[in-house]
């Protein structure tokens, strides 16, 4: 087929559950392609000589080269050629912004001067990695005999996942310690069922303990075990603790009954199953219920809003539209779902009765000034223009600072101010030497997909630094 | 999975169990907590470490039941196993030489004091304790506080044993007999810990309470577990649990112990098992 002939081809419809029904259970939302599917949006490839899509990448997947596998329908080779940089596509595929990555780079968009007529990389990716789920086609790859090198890697999200996969196909052991009861980090606690399946992740996990990879759950590094002991027995040490201490406003009311920080809304809901109503975890099904934030982890709570059994889900937000981080798709999703818009609002006070519970919140209109450091447009209060929204349950969802344990637990760490651990660039290796890291905890909140890139770029300096000392050792 | 070692009944529905976590034994300092959850499908609920023993690899952890998790874990036996236990988590109780150090224990609350006042008599304070119950078959630990105090005091509000009356009373009688106190701690239901926290106030006694708000995860990243101290929000699970009593919104703490009551109500007349004789939130140390 040549490049006119591809150019013709319209996207292919992903198909979803229907708004109406899907508002009433925790299914995943989209289908997934069928093979017909798969391989007619694979035909939209234009295979261009300079790939940018790659470069749009921030794992730099050979995603022209996937595509092609669709066609040919080879999927084996296609997963196969995926997962030599990406280690998590089942994950990856569902909640990477790709419109702002390798689709927003893809010269099919641009040649319909419209980003969601790029090719659907995402799902195409999606597809090859639900298939070889769905088949167990998972190939154990040949690993080499042991190092005799141990790593310890703190936290079992993105980074700590791509770390421990990287390490133990080199032949190093590797132990993943977990503070929470399961594994996954964000994408278990975080991340609602609707929008990535728990089964997805812990397949995922499944396959890393196939490998050979130790998982140690209810273990906290820097409580349960000191760092100085993980140090003294391992020979190197990877931290992904991620971004667990939410942020609040910091207006009058935060502390009411039906105040949320949204990792604990999503945390009760998702990880301890408080959607299912015989779950012995409670959580507070608000009628009316307001999301303050614009972000993804906003959409998943206004939409988690309605599988509660909300009549009413709010999201708030100080910026218009244009400015809000969300994926697209979340945001078509959630609006599909009912979810309530109210840009340029800014929440100044939440309000309560006289036993403490949360009745509504006063908001700010606001309107855009000149760009911020952001590069968005400042929102600016209009003087004199508030008003008040009624809400039984408010959810802040205005994101997260690095968690503070392990930076707590080993002072040597050199931290900057937004309380992140500082890494070199290049090996992400911390102040402290053989100690690494990578993630939320060096990013602040930021996204699977970099988190896994830093979990790469770490594995691949702990290897060089492994070696090396047994090059050493050997002189 | 950590196996339940010893089992005993040391009062109405409360239970102290020897059960197996060894990392947490060989950790843990006073005035830290673990959270457990009984079942694959239970919630999380913060307990204290009453006390461990790290050669046996054994904690001791006293829970009176009061809800559905709770009430289940008091169906276990010696063999029977927590599903998991994380810890230990929270800030240590600072412990060092103050000189006399009132240590006052309500309900429950005693099992956590325990360690602290061990602790403080270790680092050769003179221990003043007091420990309140509502009625005698609800006081707990008394033998093991004696141990570890220079002076021992027991009130009951029905008179059933001790002096009748609350523990603000003996501590008022205390100090208006000559004592005196350099340094007090108070564990208990919230309540009891916000009046105590008045009067030494009003005393001048510095004063450290440990708090035990509804939590998640424990390690700070869900936020549930915030409180009001000195005007700033704090997290329990990593600023805490304890804190300056006078500088805690006592008022505020309390509500928030509240929002579940309903749910779990509902939860343990579902369950609706024997053991269930009230719902006294923070009372489930």
């Amino acid at each position: 087929m040549n490049a006119a002939a591809r150019l013709k081809l319209p996207p292919v419809v992903m198909p979803e559950q229907d708004p109406a029904e899907r508002v009433h259970n925790v299914r995943e939302v989209p289908f997934g392609f069928t093979p017909a599917m798969a391989l007619q949006e694979a035909q939209r490839c234009l295979h261009c000589a300079n790939q940018p899509c790659v470069e749009g990448c921030p794992v730099g997947v050979r995603i022209p080269d996937f595509i092609q596998a669709i066609e040919s329908g080879d999927y084996l080779a296609g997963i196969g050629i995926i997962k030599q940089t990406n280690l998590l596509p089942a994950v990856c595929g569902r909640v990477c912004p790709q419109e702002d990555q390798c689709q927003e780079s893809c010269m099919v968009g641009k040649a319909h001067r419209d980003v969601g007529q790029a090719v659907q990389i995402g799902q195409l990716e999606r597809f090859l990695a639900d298939w070889e789920r769905e088949n167990h086609a998972a190939v154990i790859p040949q690993i080499p005999p042991p190092s005799g090198k141990r790593v310890a890697v703190i936290g079992s999200g993105p980074a700590g996942l791509t770390v421990a996969g990287d390490l133990i196909k080199l032949g190093h052991a590797v132990t993943v310690f977990e503070a929470l009861h399961m594994p996954g980090g964000v994408l278990g606690y975080g991340i609602p069922e609707f929008r990535l399946p728990k089964e997805v992740v812990y397949a995922e996990v499944a396959y890393l303990t196939r490998l050979g990879v130790d998982f140690q759950y209810n273990t906290i590094i820097g409580k349960s075990l000191t760092v100085d002991e993980v140090r003294r027995d391992y020979d190197a040490v990877f931290i992904g603790s991620g971004a667990g201490l939410p942020n609040f406003l910091g207006v009058p009311g935060e502390s009411l009954l039906g105040v949320y920080s949204a990792n604990e809304y999503l945390t009760r809901a998702n990880l301890m199953h408080a959607y299912d109503e015989n779950s012995d975890t409670p959580i507070l099904r608000g009628q009316s219920v307001a999301v303050l934030g614009g972000g993804n982890v906003a959409m998943d709570s206004a939409r988690t809003a309605l599988r509660l059994g909300a009549l009413r889900a709010m999201v708030i937000y100080r910026r218009s539209e244009e400015e809000m981080p969300a994926r697209k798709e979340e945001y078509r999703h959630a609006v599909q779902e009912g979810v309530e818009f109210h840009f340029l609002q800014n929440p100044v006070e939440i309000l309560g009765n006289r036993e403490g519970w949360v009745t509504g919140l006063t908001v700010q209109k606001m309107q855009l000034g000149e760009p911020d450091a952001s590069g968005r447009r400042r929102p600016l209060p209009i003087a004199g223009q508030t008003s008040n929204v009624p809400a039984d349950v408010v959810v802040v969802a205005i994101g997260n600072n690095p968690n503070p344990l392990i930076p707590a637990a080993l002072p040597s760490l050199q931290m900057n101010r937004h309380g992140g651990i500082i890494t070199d660039e290049d090996t992400m290796e911390t102040s402290v030497p053989g100690v690494f890291a990578g993630g939320d905890i060096v990013l602040g909140a930021a996204t699977v997909i970099l988190a896994m890139g830093q979990g790469r770029k770490a594995a691949h300096a702990i290897h060089a630094l492994l070696t090396s000392t047994t090059e050493t050792a050997k002189d | 999975m950590n196996t339940i070692r010893r089992r005993e009944e040391l009062g109405r529905n409360v239970i102290r169990y020897i059960v197996d976590a060894p990392l947490v034994a060989t950790h843990r300092k006073p005035g830290q907590f673990v959270i457990i959850r009984v079942t694959d499908h239970g919630e999380r609920i913060p307990l204290t470490i009453a006390d461990a023993n790290p050669e046996m690899g054994t904690i001791s952890l006293i829970v009176q039941s009061v809800g559905k998790t709770t009430c289940e874990m008091a169906m276990l036996r010696p063999g029977n196993a927590i599903h998991d236990i994380v810890g230990p988590l929270g800030r240590p109780t600072h412990i060092q030489r103050f000189g006399a150090v009132l240590c006052v224990g309500g309900g429950i609350g005693t099992a956590p004091l325990y360690p602290i006042a061990k602790g403080m008599k270790e680092a050769h304070n003179r221990v003043i304790t007091v420990l309140g119950a509502r009625t005698h078959g609800l006081l707990i630990l008394e033998d093991d506080m004696r141990n570890v105090s220079d002076e021992l005091i027991v009130t009951t509000d029905d008179g059933s044993y001790g002096t009748k009356g609350l523990v603000t009373d003996a501590i008022r009688s205390l100090v208006n007999g000559g004592a005196h106190i350099d340094q007090a701690v108070v564990i208990g239901p919230p309540l009891m810990m916000k009046f105590t926290s008045l009067l030494t106030k009003e005393l001048g006694v510095p004063t450290m309470a440990s708090l035990n708000p509804i939590m998640i995860d424990g390690t700070g990243m869900c936020g549930g577990c915030r409180v009001t101290v000195g005007g700033e929000m704090k997290f329990t699970c990593v600023d805490g649990p304890e804190f300056d009593a006078h500088e805690v919104d006592w008022d505020s703490m309390i509500r928030r112990l509240g929002t579940y009551r309903t749910a779990e109500q509902g939860a343990a007349e579902r369950y609706d098992h024997e053991c269930r004789i009230g719902l006294d939130a923070g009372e489930a140390r």
